[in-house]
């Protein structure tokens, strides 16, 4: 679609065929772009199917321990032995920068190192499905965080390949084969008007030789 | 430094006030969903909330609204019934946005 508003003159043929060579450079790295980040994609996924069953697995177990638990000591017992956490888990967030996607990079830190830690209660009036419970719990915890990492970097992910993606086909699609033709429209006016000069030349010649000598 | 928080029904989140998470035990979606509000915009040193499920199947506008933002990271779990596959679904959503078609439903 050459568009009625080009002026066909030198000048804006130089300036189409400088766009035409960055949109071709550009469309190239934008592809590659593409590629790369498709590579780490997949990999992402893979990651995530197979942390997203192992948590899903972990946690199932666990609420099962947790509702034996449950089911053994009273709701009120139950609450009030979960009441007051004695540990705290700090969260540290880094970004790392994947083909400039800024993903999230969490590093946990527990108040307490101690593992035994995490039962906040005594043992005595509890029950031991509980203990069970929350070990699972805090074993799944790891994986839990791993997956928010991976499931989060996947949507960025995601995100920015769909916008790349988008970007390639505008190039490919549009930008080049627009500014092809219009290149093209350019230069065809152009050899147009060197033909009609040409020609109108050849004719005042003709007229200057036939005024000139009488020449026919 | 930065919080984890638990969104769920009530004995979903009770066992991880244990492990020290922010639990906001909740009764329905509409309970969830001024949490997960409260969460997202008054707070910001909330860096991921996980959310159970069967609350989350009825917040995917909410939850939709932060899949391209780095912070925080909503990430659906199981609750106490199960596994509903939801999360999965995040997964495939997520495949199906990037490839604009989902290779993964054959394996």
């Amino acid at each position: 679609m050459a568009s009625t508003t080009i002026a066909p003159t030198r000048m804006m043929l130089k300036q189409l065929k400088g766009r035409l060579k960055t949109a071709r450079r550009g469309h190239k790295l934008m592809k590659d772009k593409r590629d790369e980040l498709m590579r780490q994609f997949l990999d992402v996924v893979k990651l995530n199917k197979s942390l997203r069953e192992r948590v899903e697995q972990g946690l199932t177990e666990a609420f099962a321990s947790l509702q034996v638990a449950s089911a053994i000591m009273s709701p009120e017992m139950l609450e009030q032995a979960l009441l007051y956490p004695r540990q705290s888990v700090e969260l540290g967030m880094e970004f790392k920068n994947i083909m400039s996607v800024n993903v999230p990079q969490y590093s946990f830190k527990t108040k307490n190192n101690d593992p035994s830690e995490i039962y906040p209660y005594g043992f005595a009036q509890t029950s031991g499905e509980l203990d069970d419970a929350l070990s699972q719990m805090a074993k799944v915890f790891e994986d839990m965080l791993e997956l928010a990492q991976v499931e989060k970097t996947m949507q960025l992910l995601a995100e920015e390949i769909e916008k790349t993606r988008r970007r390639v086909n505008a190039l490919e699609y549009v930008m080049i084969p627009e500014l092809e033709t219009n290149i093209k429209y350019i230069t065809m006016k152009l050899e147009e008007n060197e033909n009609s000069t040409k020609v109108r030349l050849l004719k005042v010649k003709e007229m200057v030789l036939q005024n000139a000598h009488n020449y026919k | 430094m930065l919080k984890i928080a638990v969104i769920g029904g009530r004995e979903t989140v009770m066992g991880f006030t244990a492990l020290g998470l922010e639990a906001y035990p909740v009764a329905d979606a509409d309970e969830a969903k001024k949490v997960l509000r409260t969460l997202t915009r008054d707070r910001e040193d909330v860096a991921i909330i996980y959310i159970e499920e069967g609350l989350a199947a009825q917040l995917s506008q909410e939850i939709d609204k932060f899949k391209d933002s780095p912070k925080p990271a909503i990430i659906l779990i199981p609750g106490r019934e199960g596994s509903l596959g939801l999360g999965l679904t995040a997964l495939n959503q997520a495949v199906e946005r990037a490839i604009g078609t989902n290779i993964l439903e054959n394996n």
